[in-house]
């Protein structure tokens, strides 16, 4: 089973977890943002065979929310929690 | 000319010591050259090449597969043909394809072995009643069965559901029959595909896997990198599941899709049990039983992206103590194997089959549960590619529908919560 780095309770299954989805950069301004920049930032995010940045919920736990950098091929999180965001 | 199968060529053959059978396909050498090029042998691959050559009498086609013939992700799902969705847009192209997978084994000379044999949703909870009951209004406007029957019902049907009683954190509330539902056999799908689409003079070449997209200087396709050599063709399409966005970033495309691992696993063959498939929304999880006898089970894709084919642990704990609170007896079970296949997601949960920004590229993604999509999925990318107009069943399915925030937004799909 995955474990999860928590910051505040060291690693932990991934079964104490929730997925929070991917991390996205912050919201443009649609007022000034081109269309195509707009429409990107709604619809996509990174699909790579690597790693992706993502929130998970520590809900069965101390309630936190942190990202992670796992790797999409193998699951490995190759980048722990940066400050429990 | 390919050789019919029959009852007289198996007696024929038969009296030889079945040493006489004509390879179903050929494999031949690999041309420099073809005037489509169909990436990736799996079902929507091979359903394209099978429409070009029948409906457009294109022939000069390869298809390139990476592995080998139906062992991707047509040999990593549940075989679950079914049209119960939810959208106006959605809901003709799933009762086509059922039709077409009806007519399959006929059409294709191959004993699909096509079981229709209706699926049934336990529902436990009225919120999934009334999304149920407004499916089925939808559905009743464009052909589709979608029937509500009463908790007795469904246990009379579903014997071995004695879970979900009175006292249950969730008792059953009562059920939904689609009458259209049926489950047939996958290898089936690619090798009568396959057998066609050679006998119609296209070509199939497994162990060949594309590296890269090439773009000429005027920036239409121009063909693909393999290790086994530059292939050139003016058309291309795309129909590799998972790995959609990996290949298209090769010329620079972005689309708004995201690489999921959907699950499934299989019990010890049993006697027969159940012979509906079973689809419980409020539990998490759908089974049937093959004619084999196992029973094969599915659940909650993996939370996350995810490339790798393999079961998680924490997704099967949840699907199996899911299906123990309605089955109980089935604890008795022992598991056999399981699977993961990936499959990309699109940022509304329906597919994408358009031609890019590329010209000349075409790509058939999104296919969420894309196994009873095949036929019809084949039958409009051929018209596509072959046209350059899109299939009237496949109008709404576009890569502008997200430059117009135009979504179609699809919660149809069983287990995409």
């Amino acid at each position: 089973m995955m474990q999860i780095p928590c910051p505040f309770c060291g690693p932990r299954n991934e079964s104490e977890f929730s997925f929070g989805g991917p991390v996205k950069p912050p919201r443009p301004d649609p007022l000034t943002v081109s269309d195509e920049d707009w429409t990107a930032w709604l619809t996509q995010v990174p699909n790579p065979l690597g790693p992706v940045q993502e929130q998970w919920w520590h809900v069965r736990g101390c309630g936190t929310w942190l990202s992670i950098w796992r790797d999409t091929r193998t699951h490995e999180i190759v980048e722990a929690p940066d400050d429990g965001r | 000319m390919t050789q019919r199968y029959s009852a007289l060529s198996l007696l024929r053959h038969g009296i030889n010591r079945h040493t006489t059978w004509a390879p179903a396909w050929r494999s031949p050498p690999l041309k420099d050259s073809y005037d489509v090029i169909v990436i990736g042998a799996g079902g929507h691959g091979l359903a394209t090449a099978y429409y070009l050559a029948k409906e457009h009498g294109l022939t000069n086609v390869a298809v390139l597969e990476r592995g080998w013939l139906g062992g991707g992700n047509i040999a990593r799902n549940t075989i679950t043909i079914r049209s119960n969705y939810m959208r106006d847009a959605s809901i003709p192209f799933y009762v086509k394809s059922v039709a077409l997978y009806e007519a399959m084994t006929r059409e294709l000379n191959f004993n699909m072995m096509h079981s229709k044999r209706s699926m049934i949703d336990v529902i436990q909870n009225y919120p999934m009643m009334r999304d149920r009951r407004r499916r089925q209004h939808i559905m009743d406007i464009y052909g589709s069965t979608y029937e509500q029957i009463s908790e007795v019902e469904v246990r009379r049907r579903i014997p071995a559901l004695t879970g979900g009683g009175p006292d249950a954190r969730l008792p059953v509330v009562g059920g939904y029959v689609h009458t259209d539902a049926a489950i047939n056999r996958h290898d089936a799908v690619a090798w009568g595909y396959a057998r066609a689409i050679d006998s119609m003079g296209g070509e199939i070449h497994q162990q060949t896997p594309v590296t890269q997209l090439l773009r000429g200087a005027d920036g239409r396709i121009e063909g693909v990198d393999t290790p086994r050599g530059v292939i050139r063709a003016p058309k291309v399409a795309v129909a590799v599941s998972g790995h959609t966005t990996t290949l298209t970033e090769t010329v620079g495309l972005k689309l708004p899709l995201r690489t999921m691992n959907l699950t499934a696993f299989v019990s010890e063959p049993v006697k027969p049990l159940v012979d509906v498939i079973v689809n419980c929304p409020d539990a998490g999880f759908y089974l049937s039983q093959s004619d084999k006898g196992s029973l094969v089970i599915g659940g909650a894709p993996d939370p996350g992206q995810s490339f790798r084919r393999d079961i998680k642990q924490t997704v099967f704990e949840d699907t199996v103590s899911a299906m123990l609170s309605l089955f109980p007896s089935f604890k008795k079970l022992k598991f056999l194997r399981q699977w993961g296949g990936h499959l990309d997601i699109a940022h509304d949960a329906s597919p994408i089959q358009d031609e890019t920004d590329v010209p000349g590229l075409f790509v058939t993604a999104g296919w969420w549960g894309g196994y009873k999509a095949i036929p019809a999925g084949g039958l409009t990318l051929a018209h596509l590619v072959a046209t350059g107009r899109p299939h009237p069943l496949m109008e709404s399915f576009t890569i502008n529908r997200f430059r117009h925030l135009d979504y179609v937004m699809e919660t149809g799909t069983t287990t995409a919560r």
